[in-house]
C-alpha cells in the first residue's frame, strides 16, 4: 500500500427520486458501473469512464457524472495528470495507453485565425441563390496545357493524371475495421456515397459488404500490409500510403489480438486472434527513394489508373517530406496533424510529438509553391478539424480537402471518452463485441453523418459566399482572406497571414 | 578510366533519383597540375564575386593556372552558376605550428569563401581532383561537363532525390573536402549531434545537407587524428553495446574507448556511404543496414554501388558479387 | 502460341509489364525475358499462372503483390523479391538483397544463395494461404522479424555460414523459422524461442528439401539427416504486456 488508492476521475450519482430501478443503465454500461441489487441500485463509480451511454439512456434524467470529485492539492506543475501518470507507472513498469487525440492544451491555432467577409467594395453572394463550386478534385494536375487547333476543332494534347472528383472537399479519414466496428464503417462508406465523398479503408482491408461502395473508398496499404492483394488494390478508388499518423509519429500501430474476430481476420487476411502489428516504418521505405518505388509498383500493379496518396505524421521537417513525396509520383499529400485522433497510442506521443496541422499545411503549401510543384499534388489536411470553420480556414492555408474522423465518429454518437483501446466502446463504435456492434444502426448512422457533412458543407458555401468567393478553388491558399488573432509574429510568418487590423 | 562508363552505370538508378541533382568526381584527373589543389567554385556571377575569392587566394599562396571549367548546353539543364577551376599552391609558411600546413590552408580558404563570400562556393579542393555536378539527370550532368573526357583511376558518382534543396547545385553529391570525397544515400538522423561536434573542431557546415558533415568527420579523424579508415568507420558506425560486451576484452575496450572518444561522431539514421581519399576508398553502411549497398571486383578493380545492375552494366563479368555486412568497411586501396 | 520471348535489353519496366501482361492475356504459358538489367517491379500485380524465366538481374519489388505465376530467376535479385505476394512461385538461381518476401501472404520464394537483411520480415499467413521462404545460403540480421506466419526455412550449412546474425524472428508472433544446425540464443530476437525440430516439423520441411533440390538439381538426401532448430514464438503476444492504460 506504497500509493494506495487514487480519487476516482468521475463520481456518479443517481438522484433515488427520479430513478425507476428500470435498469436500463446497467445493461447499457459495458464497463460494469451499475448494478441493481435487493431493488437498489449500486453503483461503482471507479469503472466510469463518462462515455455518457447511461445519462443518454436513463428515461428519467436520473444520472448526474461529476469529474474529479475530489481535488489533488493545486500545482501548475505537478498537475492531476502528471501525478496520476506517476503512480500509475510506479505501479505498472509499463508505457501509458491513451485513446483520442491530443490532450495538453497547446493553444489551437485555428481559433486565433479569424475568417474574412465582404462589405461595400465587393458583394458578398448568396450561396442558395447563386451558383456556389464546392467541387474539388484530387490529383495531379499538368503545369501546362498542350492544345491542337485545327479545321475539326481544339484537342487537348496533354493526357490528365486520374483524379477523384468530390463534390464537397470534406473527406472522412481511415478508420480501419479492427478499430472500428463494420457497423460503423458501413455508416460512413454511405454516408460519403450519398455525399458525393470518399472515405478511407484504415490498414484493415475492405470488408466484403462494402464492396458496393468501393467507388467511394479509398484503399489503405500501411507498414503491416494487412488486407493488401492485387483484388483489393484494384477495388479502390484511390490508394493511400499511410507512412505515418499525427496521433502517433513515428511508431506502428498494434490491434490486439482480442479485437482480430472471425470477420476482422478475414478482411485482414489473418488468423483470428493474432495480434496485428504495423511496424513503425515500412520495411520497403528506408528512404524518400523507397517511398518513390512504393509509389510506383502501387501505380504499376494497378495500371497507373489510379491516385495514389501519401499521408504522413505533420513533423518538423514535412515541408521537405512533403517536397519529396511529390516529386515521387504520388498524387496526393495528406499531412495528419498533432491532434489527429487514434484508438490506442502511447500518451508519450499523442501529447508530446508532431507539430500542429495549421502550421504544417501552411508550410507545406508554401514550400511546394517555392519548389514550382504544388501542381503535382493536392493536399489534404486532417488531425483536429472540428468545424466547417476548420475547414474553412485550412483550405485558406493551402489544403484542397480535409479528413475527419473524431468529427464524424461523434456524429455517430461518440462522446471522445478516449477509451477507445478498451474495446467495450458502448456506441457500437469502437469495439467488435457483437452485442456493442449491434447498437449502432447504419441505417441511422449514415444519415447522422451525412448529415454532419451536409451542415458543413452549407456553411462552408455561406463562409465562401460572405467571402465573395463562389468556387473552393478561390479560397485555397487564400491566406489573404485569414488574420491572427494575437498570434506571435514568427507563427505568422509561418502562417503567412497578417495581424488583425493589418 | 574515363567517365563514360560511369555515366552508364549511373544512368541504371535514374529511378533513385527526381533528376535534381548529380555529380561525379575523377581522382587523377589533372596530372599536369598533380601537385595543385584542383580549387572548384560555383560563381553565380564570375565578374561580381570572382575578385574577392582571386583576392582571398592569393592572400594564402600561389595561383599557378586557372580556368572556367568547360560545360556543353544541355535541353533540360538550366546553368545557373559558372563553374570555375583553380590550381594553387599554398605557402606553407603561412600556417606556421602546423604539421599540414598547405592542407591547413586550404581547409582554411574553403570555410572562409562559403561562409563570408555570397555567389561563390568551393565546392572541391583536392589534389588533382576534378568534381563534376549541377541539378539534373546523371546523364544530363555527365554530359553537361563532358566527363567522358576525363580520365581518373578512381570515380564516384551520385544520383540526387532532394526533398529540401531541389535544384541547388552545392547540393549534389560528391561532396568534397581536400583529398576526401563523399557520396551518401540516406539520411543522417544525428546530423545536428554530429555539426556541433565537428564545428567545435573548426570546420563549418554551409551545405545545408547532412552529408557534407561525413567529409569533415573523415578528415577529422583520419588526417587530423590520425586513425585508420577501419577505426574511422568504427566511430562512424561503432558494434553495438550488447555485442562489445561479448568481445574479448582488449577488443572491447578499444571498441569502448572509440564509442566514449567518438560518441558524437556516431553516425544514426539509414546510410550508405562511399568516401574516397587519393589512396583508398571506403564503403559502408549504418548499424542496422537500412541502405543497400553492394560491392564487386573484376581484376584489380573494385566497384561499389547500390545495386548490382550498375555494376554489371560496367563490368559484364564482374565474378563475386557481395552485399557487405552493417557498419563492415569495404576498403579498396590504390595499387601503383 | 505457347512462349513468347522478350529482350529486355534497354526497356523500361513498365513497358516491359505492358508486353508481360499482354502475353498473359493472351493466353501464353511460358514468358521468357532476356538481357534483364535492374528492371524494377517485373511481375507486379501480375495474375494468372504463366511462368517467367528471367535472364539477368532484375530490380527491386520482382514479383510484387503478385497472384499466381511463377518467376525463375538466372542471376540475383536486388532486394525484396516477394513483397507483399499473394500466390505464386519465385526461384532464383542466385542471391537476394534485403527484405526478401517482405510481407509476403502467400506462395513460395526459393533462393539458391544468400539473402540480405531482414528476409521474410512481416510475413503471415491465413486460411490456406502459408508462404514459404526458403534461403540455401546465408541470412543477415533480423531473420523473420515481425513475423506473423508461413515458414522460413535456411538450410546453409553452419560449417559454411555460421550463425552470428542478430536479431533472428524479433517481434516474431506467428509462424516458423527452421535452421539448419544449432542457434545461440543470444541472436535471437525479441519474443523468439528455439527448439529442436520435431519429427512432425521435419515433415513438414522434407517436401520443401525436395523442391529445393529439384529446383537448383542438388540431392536433397544429405539436408534431409541434417538437424534443425526451430524458431517460434513465445507468445502470440509477445508486447502484449508493454502498456497500462490511462
Amino acid at each position: 500500500m506504497t500509493i494506495g488508492s487514487v480519487p476516482v476521475k468521475f463520481r456518479i450519482t443517481v438522484d433515488p427520486d427520479q430513478c425507476m430501478l428500470c435498469g436500463r443503465c446497467a445493461e447499457n454500461c459495458p464497463y460494469d458501473v451499475f448494478r441493481i441489487e435487493n431493488n437498489r441500485m449500486h453503483v461503482n463509480s471507479r469503472k466510469c469512464v463518462a462515455c455518457h451511454r447511461c445519462i443518454a439512456m436513463c428515461p428519467r434524467d436520473a444520472i448526474n457524472i461529476k469529474e474529479r470529485p475530489v481535488d489533488y492539492r493545486s500545482h501548475p506543475v505537478w498537475t492531476t495528470e502528471i501525478r496520476e501518470a506517476i503512480y500509475n507507472q510506479a505501479r505498472t513498469g509499463k508505457i501509458i495507453l491513451a485513446g483520442m487525440g491530443n490532450a495538453q492544451p497547446y493553444p489551437v491555432i485555428f481559433d486565433s485565425l479569424v475568417l474574412d467577409a465582404c462589405q461595400v467594395t465587393n458583394p458578398s453572394i448568396d450561396p442558395l441563390r447563386e451558383p456556389m463550386e464546392l467541387r474539388t478534385y484530387l490529383g495531379k494536375k499538368p503545369s501546362r496545357l498542350e492544345i491542337k487547333e485545327d479545321s475539326d476543332g481544339v484537342d487537348v494534347l496533354t493526357t490528365l493524371a486520374p483524379n477523384l472528383k468530390l463534390e464537397t472537399p470534406i473527406m472522412i479519414g481511415h478508420m480501419s475495421y479492427g478499430a472500428i466496428s463494420l457497423n460503423a464503417q458501413q455508416s460512413i462508406a454511405r454516408a460519403v456515397s450519398d455525399m458525393g465523398t470518399y472515405m478511407g479503408t484504415g490498414e484493415g482491408g475492405l470488408h466484403q459488404s462494402l464492396y458496393p461502395y468501393q467507388s467511394h473508398m479509398i484503399v489503405q496499404v500501411a507498414s503491416g500490409r494487412f488486407g493488401v492483394d492485387i483484388n483489393y488494390l484494384e477495388r479502390g478508388a484511390a490508394i493511400e500510403i499511410k507512412i505515418g499518423q499525427g496521433a502517433k509519429p513515428g511508431i506502428g500501430g498494434h490491434l490486439p489480438g482480442e479485437k482480430v474476430c472471425e470477420d476482422v481476420s478475414c478482411t485482414r487476411m489473418i488468423p483470428v486472434g493474432s495480434d496485428a502489428i504495423s511496424p513503425a516504418p515500412h520495411h520497403d521505405i528506408y528512404s524518400i527513394e523507397d517511398l518513390k518505388q512504393l509509389v510506383r509498383s502501387l501505380k504499376e500493379a494497378t495500371e497507373w489508373k489510379k491516385p495514389v496518396f501519401v499521408k504522413i505524421a505533420a513533423v518538423h521537417n514535412a515541408a521537405a517530406i512533403a517536397a519529396g513525396i511529390a516529386r515521387s509520383s504520388a498524387d496526393v499529400v495528406v499531412i495528419d496533424g498533432f491532434r489527429g485522433g487514434t484508438g490506442a497510442a502511447p500518451k508519450v506521443f499523442r501529447d508530446h510529438v508532431g507539430i500542429p496541422i495549421e502550421a504544417a499545411i501552411a508550410s507545406v503549401d508554401a514550400k511546394l509553391r517555392a519548389q514550382g510543384i504544388r501542381n503535382q499534388v493536392s493536399l489534404i489536411a486532417s488531425g483536429g478539424i472540428r468545424e466547417s470553420a476548420d475547414v474553412a480556414k485550412v483550405i485558406a492555408l493551402g489544403a484542397d480537402a480535409v479528413y475527419i474522423g473524431t468529427a464524424a465518429l461523434v456524429a455517430m454518437g461518440c462522446r471522445v471518452c478516449g477509451t477507445c483501446y478498451r474495446g467495450l466502446c458502448p456506441w457500437g463504435i469502437a469495439t467488435q463485441r457483437p452485442d456493442l456492434v449491434a447498437r449502432l444502426d447504419p441505417e441511422v448512422a449514415s444519415k447522422n453523418v451525412a448529415n454532419l457533412i451536409h451542415a458543413w458543407t452549407l456553411e462552408l458555401s455561406e463562409l465562401m459566399g460572405a467571402a465573395g468567393i463562389n468556387s473552393i478553388g478561390s479560397l485555397r491558399g487564400n491566406r489573404d482572406r485569414l488574420r491572427g488573432y494575437l498570434l506571435d509574429e514568427s507563427m505568422m510568418n509561418v502562417l503567412d497571414v497578417k495581424s488583425v487590423g493589418a | 578510366m574515363d567517365g563514360a562508363n560511369i555515366r552508364k552505370a549511373l544512368s541504371m538508378m535514374d529511378e533513385r533519383g527526381s533528376g535534381e541533382g548529380a555529380g561525379y568526381v575523377a581522382y587523377g584527373a589533372f596530372p599536369e597540375f598533380a601537385e595543385c589543389y584542383a580549387i572548384h567554385v560555383f560563381f553565380d556571377t564570375v565578374h561580381e564575386t570572382k575578385p574577392a575569392v582571386d583576392q582571398e587566394l592569393a592572400k594564402w599562396g600561389t595561383i599557378i593556372h586557372e580556368e572556367e571549367i568547360p560545360t556543353y548546353e544541355q535541353q533540360n539543364l538550366r546553368k545557373i552558376h559558372t563553374p570555375w577551376r583553380y590550381f594553387f599552391l599554398p605557402d606553407p609558411h603561412l600556417m606556421p605550428r602546423s604539421t599540414t600546413p598547405e592542407d591547413d590552408i586550404v581547409m582554411h580558404l574553403v570555410m572562409k569563401v562559403n561562409t563570408t563570400i555570397p555567389g561563390a562556393l568551393i565546392y572541391s579542393s583536392g589534389k588533382n581532383i576534378a568534381l563534376f555536378k549541377a541539378s539534373g539527370w546523371p546523364e544530363e550532368v555527365a554530359d553537361f561537363y563532358r566527363i567522358q573526357d576525363y580520365k581518373g583511376y578512381l570515380w564516384l558518382g551520385h544520383n540526387r532525390y532532394p526533398t529540401n534543396t531541389p535544384g541547388w547545385w552545392g547540393g549534389a553529391h560528391p561532396f568534397n573536402l581536400l583529398h576526401w570525397s563523399v557520396v551518401h544515400n540516406g539520411e543522417i538522423t544525428s546530423y545536428g549531434t554530429n555539426r556541433r561536434y565537428i564545428e567545435s573542431y573548426g570546420y563549418r557546415c554551409s551545405m545545408f545537407t547532412d552529408t557534407e558533415v561525413v567529409a569533415y568527420l573523415f578528415d577529422l579523424l583520419v588526417r587530423r587524428h590520425q586513425l585508420s579508415p577501419e577505426i574511422a568507420v568504427k566511430a562512424l558506425a561503432p558494434p553495438f553495446w550488447d555485442d562489445i560486451d561479448r568481445m574479448p576484452e582488449k577488443v572491447a575496450r578499444l571498441n569502448t574507448a572509440i564509442r566514449l572518444t567518438y560518441g558524437p561522431a556516431l553516425m544514426n539514421g539509414p546510410f550508405a556511404i562511399v568516401v574516397a581519399r587519393p589512396d583508398a576508398i571506403v564503403g559502408f553502411t549504418d548499424r542496422i543496414k537500412l541502405r543497400p549497398l553492394v560491392t564487386g571486383t573484376s581484376g584489380s578493380k573494385l566497384y561499389i554501388s547500390s545495386e548490382e545492375a550498375a555494376i554489371r552494366i560496367m563490368e559484364p563479368g564482374v565474378g563475386d558479387i557481395t552485399m557487405p555486412r552493417a557498419g563492415e568497411p569495404i576498403i579498396g586501396r590504390v595499387v601503383a | 502460341m505457347n512462349t513468347v520471348r522478350i529482350d529486355a535489353r534497354g526497356m523500361h519496366y513498365s513497358l516491359l509489364n505492358t508486353a508481360i501482361r499482354k502475353a498473359v492475356a493472351s493466353g501464353v504459358r511460358e514468358i521468357i525475358v532476356d538481357n534483364v538489367m535492374g528492371q524494377r517491379f517485373i511481375a507486379d500485380g501480375l495474375k494468372g499462372d504463366a511462368t517467367l524465366t528471367i535472364h539477368g538481374v532484375p530490380g527491386g519489388d520482382l514479383g510484387m503483390f503478385m497472384s499466381g505465376p511463377t518467376c525463375i530467376v538466372h542471376g540475383n535479385c536486388d532486394h525484396a523479391p516477394g513483397n507483399t505476394m499473394d500466390n505464386g512461385k519465385i526461384i532464383i538461381h542466385g542471391s537476394a538483397g534485403d527484405a526478401v518476401a517482405h510481407s509476403m501472404r502467400g506462395g513460395k520464394v526459393f533462393v539458391r544463395d544468400n539473402v540480405g537483411y531482414r528476409a521474410g520480415i512481416h510475413m503471415k499467413q491465413y486460411m490456406e494461404k502459408r508462404p514459404v521462404l526458403v534461403i540455401g545460403g546465408s541470412y543477415r540480421a533480423f531473420l523473420g522479424e515481425y513475423m506473423a506466419g508461413g515458414l522460413i526455412l535456411s538450410l546453409g550449412d553452419p560449417a559454411v555460414h555460421p550463425h552470428t546474425e542478430r536479431g533472428i524472428g524479433s517481434g516474431i508472433h506467428g509462424g516458423k523459422i527452421v535452421i539448419r544446425g544449432n542457434i545461440d540464443e543470444y541472436y535471437l530476437g525479441v519474443g523468439a524461442r528455439t527448439f529442436t525440430l520435431s519429427n512432425e516439423g521435419m515433415d513438414e520441411i522434407i517436401p520443401l528439401i525436395e523442391e529445393y533440390a529439384g529446383y537448383f538439381g542438388i540431392d536433397p538426401d544429405p539436408l534431409i539427416h541434417e538437424s534443425y532448430t526451430q524458431v517460434t514464438p513465445s507468445s502470440s503476444r509477445p508486447f502484449a504486456s508493454k502498456y497500462t492504460w490511462e
